[in-house]
C-alpha cells in the first residue's frame, strides 16, 4: 500500500489496518465529527495553516535545528548520531507542536475551554501555555501519583493560569488522568475541547495529533540531506502514545531504505512484567477509544504499566504504530529503566545535553543501533524533550544528594 | 423473542413501565451480588443488568467505578459475570452491561453465545459505535440475544435511526450528557430524547443516568418503557453499616421505584 493510500485510510475512516476507529460513547460522536471537519477543512485553509506556520516560527521557535553528536557517537559504534533537536522548542519538548494546532482548532469551532490529560506533565504544561496564548480556559488532569512526582510541573501549569485537577481514581497515574479527562468531557462537550496529547484515543486523534507532528520529520529529512548528502539509515525515537515517534518518522515511510525504530519502556525488563512496552509485551485490544496494542490480563482489564519515565508509563500506544509494527515498516524494541539512564548521563557528559528520561531510551537504543550498523551509517534521534524537569528524579537514581 | 422483549410486550399489556436494575458481578463479593439479585427480585425489579466491572470505566461516575474496584480486587472475571447472569435470568430477563474490551478479549461470537448459555437476553455496550459493530451485530443474530446501544442527547436525529436500527430488545436512552450517578433531578433532556427515538422505533426505550427516587421513575415512567436504577443501589450496599443491613435497604428500593414505575401513567 502506497503512503497516500495509508493516509488516506486513516483520514476517511481512522483505522490503520485492524487498528484504529472509534470505540467511545455515543455522547462524543458529535463532538468527534466536528473535530474531524475542523481538522480536515482547517487543513486546506491557507489562512489557518499560515496562523500555525507563524506561530511556529514567532513562539515554537521551529524550525528546531539538527545537532551532529561526536562525542556520544564514540560509544555508539562510531556511527554519525545527528539529533533532531526538539528540545529546543518552547516550553523544551514537542509537545507544543500538537498543542498549538488544537488550540487553534478549539477556537475555530467556537469552544473556550480546553481540559488536558498530563502524565509527567510536559503536555499538560504545552496544553496550558496554548490556553494561556489563545485566552483559553484550562484544566489539567494529572494522576495524583504524578502530582506529587512532578510538583514542580504542577506549580508551571499553575502559574500559566490552567486549574490542576489531581485525579485519585484507579492507578492514580496518567492511565486514570485519561479516564478522568473523558468523563469531564461526556459532561461538558457542548462548550469544551479534549486536547489529548498523543497520537492515541479515538478517531479523529490520532491522525490529527500525526498530522501537527509531521513537520518534525519534513523539516529533519530536508536537514540531514543539506548537512550529509544522503537519507539516514535509522530514524529512532520513543515511544510511550508515540507522537514524537510518529511526527519524526512519518516522512520517512515512503523511504524504504530508512529503518524506523521505536524505543519503548522497558522498565525493570518486559520478562519482569513490570514496564511500559506495549508493543513488545502487550497484546491486540481497545483502551481509551482506540484498538491498538494494550497491555492487558485475560479478562481484558488493563494492566498497569511501569517505567521510571512518567511521559511513557501508559499501557496503551498510538494505533499506527501497531500497523506499522505489523506491517514490519517499523521495528519496536524495548529499553530498560537502568538503559535509559545510562544514555542519560552519558548524552549529558559527552554533549553538555540533558534529555528528558523519556528521550533517554531512544539514545539508549542509538547506542544498540550504532555499534549494529557501525561508523557508516548515519543514525537520526528525534531528541524530543529535555530534562529539566527530570532533575530530581535523576538524582535520585544516581545517588547525587540534593540539598 | 428473548425472554426482555418478552417483558416489554407484558408491561407494555400492563400500560406502566418496566424497573431494571444495575448491579457488578463481584459487588459487594461473589456470593454478595447473588444475594444482592435476591434483594432484588425479592423488591420486585423486572429486569437486571449485570456490569462486567471494568479498569477503565469512561462512563461511570465515583459510585460505580468504586463498585468496580472492589468487584475487581474479588477477582471477577467473565466467569463471574457469566455466574451472576445464570443467577438473575433464573427469575427475571436478565442482560450483561459492559464495556467494549473484555468482549473482544473473550472472543466476540464466544461471548455472545456464553451470555444465551446463561439465559441472558442481550448484552448493552456503552463503547461500542456501530461502525465498529459488524462483527458483534451477527455474533449476537447468531446466538439469537439483543444487542442494546446507548443513545444520548447530542445524538443527531439522522444518527439515532442508524444506531437505534442496529438495537434488540430495547434502546437505551441516557438521560443527560454525563456520567453515571444518582442525580437530584432527572434532565430534561431524557424526554424529549425518548421521543425522538420514538419517530424512528417502535422498540420500547429505557431511560438510564440519574434515576434513584420513586419519585423519578414515576416522572421517566410517564414517557418511558423502562427505567434503569444503578448507582442508588450500589449506594445502599455501600452505605449500609453491614450487608445485611444493605440488601434490606436495596429491597426497599426496589419495592420503592416498583411503585413509581406504575405510577406514571
Amino acid at each position: 500500500m502506497s503512503t497516500s493510500e495509508r493516509e488516506d485510510l486513516g483520514a476517511i475512516l481512522g483505522h490503520f489496518g485492524p487498528y484504529g476507529g472509534r470505540f467511545v460513547p455515543e455522547a462524543l460522536i458529535g463532538a468527534l465529527e466536528e473535530l474531524e471537519e475542523a481538522h480536515r477543512t482547517s487543513q486546506l485553509d491557507p489562512a489557518f495553516v499560515a496562523e500555525l506556520a507563524e506561530l511556529h516560527r514567532t513562539y515554537t521557535g521551529r524550525p528546531s535545528i539538527i545537532t551532529e553528536a561526536k562525542r556520544f557517537a564514540e560509544h555508539a559504534g562510531g556511527a554519525r548520531i545527528i539529533l533532531k533537536r526538539e528540545d529546543l522548542n518552547h516550553t523544551g519538548s514537542h509537545k507544543i507542536n500538537n498543542v498549538l494546532g488544537q488550540a487553534l482548532l478549539t477556537k475555530r469551532m467556537g469552544k473556550k475551554r480546553i481540559i488536558a490529560e498530563t502524565g509527567a506533565g510536559q503536555h499538560g504544561v504545552a496544553a496550558a501555555t496554548a490556553a494561556a496564548l489563545m485566552g483559553l480556559e484550562c484544566v489539567v488532569y494529572m494522576g495524583e501519583e504524578d502530582t506529587k512526582r512532578q510538583a514542580l510541573n504542577v506549580a508551571r501549569m499553575k502559574l500559566l493560569g490552567a486549574e490542576v485537577v489531581p485525579v485519585t481514581s484507579g492507578s492514580r497515574t496518567l492511565k486514570d488522568a485519561i479516564n478522568e479527562a473523558m468523563r469531564d468531557w461526556v459532561t461538558n462537550v457542548e462548550t469544551t475541547h479534549y486536547l489529548l496529547g498523543t497520537v492515541a484515543g479515538p478517531h479523529p486523534f490520532p491522525t490529527m495529533v500525526r498530522d501537527f507532528h509531521k513537520i518534525i520529520g519534513e523539516e529533519t529529512r530536508e536537514q540531514v540531506l543539506a548537512l550529509t548528502g544522503r537519507l539516514p539509515d535509522a530514524v529512532l525515537a520513543c515511544v510511550g502514545g508515540g507522537s514524537n515517534a510518529i511526527g519524526i518518522f512519518h516522512r520517512f515511510i515512503s523511504d524504504p531504505t530508512v529503518r524506523l525504530i521505536g524505543l519503548e519502556a522497558g522498565g525493570d525488563g518486559v520478562e519482569t512484567g513490570r514496564h511500559a512496552a506495549t508493543i513488545t509485551g502487550g497484546t491486540p485490544g481497545v483502551l481509551h477509544g482506540t484498538r491498538s496494542y494494550v497491555l492487558q490480563d485475560k479478562n481484558g482489564q488493563t494492566v498497569e504499566s511501569h517505567s521510571i519515565s512518567a511521559g511513557l508509563d501508559y499501557p496503551g500506544v498510538g494505533p499506527e504504530h501497531a500497523y506499522l509494527h505489523d506491517i514490519g515498516r517499523a521495528e519496536y524494541r524495548a529499553i530498560t529503566d537502568d538503559q535509559a539512564m545510562h544514555a542519560f548521563a552519558l548524552l549529558s557528559k559527552t554533549e553538555g545535553i540533558i534529555p528528558a528520561i523519556e528521550t533517554a531510551h531512544a539514545l539508549a537504543g542509538a547506542i544498540q543501533v550504532g555499534n549494529e550498523l557501525g561508523k557508516d551509517a548515519i543514525i537520526v534521534i528525534n531528541l524530543s524533550g529535555r530534562g529539566d524537569k527530570d532533575v530530581q528524579t535523576a538524582a535520585n537514581y544516581f545517588g547525587i544528594p540534593l540539598d | 423473542m428473548t425472554a426482555l422483549d418478552q417483558l416489554f410486550v407484558k408491561v407494555r399489556a400492563e400500560n406502566r413501565a418496566a424497573l431494571i436494575a444495575y448491579i457488578p458481578a463481584g459487588f459487594p463479593s461473589q456470593a454478595g451480588c447473588h444475594r444482592v439479585i435476591a434483594a432484588f427480585i425479592a423488591g420486585g425489579v423486572d429486569a437486571i443488568e449485570i456490569g462486567y466491572p471494568y479498569s477503565d470505566p469512561v462512563m461511570d461516575g465515583p459510585t460505580i467505578q468504586a463498585a468496580a474496584v472492589t468487584a475487581l480486587s474479588n477477582g471477577t472475571g467473565a466467569q463471574e459475570v457469566f455466574g451472576a447472569l445464570k443467577v438473575a435470568s433464573a427469575s427475571v430477563p436478565a442482560v450483561v452491561m459492559t464495556y467494549w474490551n473484555p468482549i473482544e478479549r473473550f472472543g466476540v461470537a464466544n461471548f455472545a453465545a456464553a451470555i444465551a448459555q446463561n439465559g441472558g437476553s442481550g448484552v448493552i455496550t456503552p463503547d461500542l459505535t456501530i461502525e465498529e459493530s459488524a462483527g458483534w451485530i451477527s455474533a449476537t443474530a447468531t446466538s439469537a440475544i439483543n444487542p442494546i446501544y446507548v443513545v444520548a442527547p447530542s445524538t443527531k436525529d439522522s444518527r439515532l435511526a442508524d444506531v437505534v436500527a442496529k438495537c434488540g430488545g430495547f434502546v437505551y436512552a441516557a438521560s443527560l450528557m454525563g456520567v453515571t450517578g444518582a442525580r437530584t433531578s432527572v434532565s430534561s433532556s431524557a424526554a424529549d430524547l425518548v421521543a425522538r427515538i420514538r419517530k424512528t422505533t417502535d422498540l420500547p426505550v429505557a431511560v438510564g443516568l440519574g434515576v434513584s427516587t420513586r419519585e423519578q421513575a414515576k416522572g421517566v415512567a410517564t414517557y418511558a418503557d423502562g427505567v434503569i436504577v444503578g448507582s442508588a443501589f450500589i449506594k445502599a450496599m455501600q452505605d449500609a453499616i453491614n450487608e445485611e443491613e444493605g440488601l434490606k435497604a436495596v429491597t426497599e428500593l426496589a419495592r420503592e421505584l416498583a411503585k413509581g414505575v406504575r405510577e406514571g401513567r
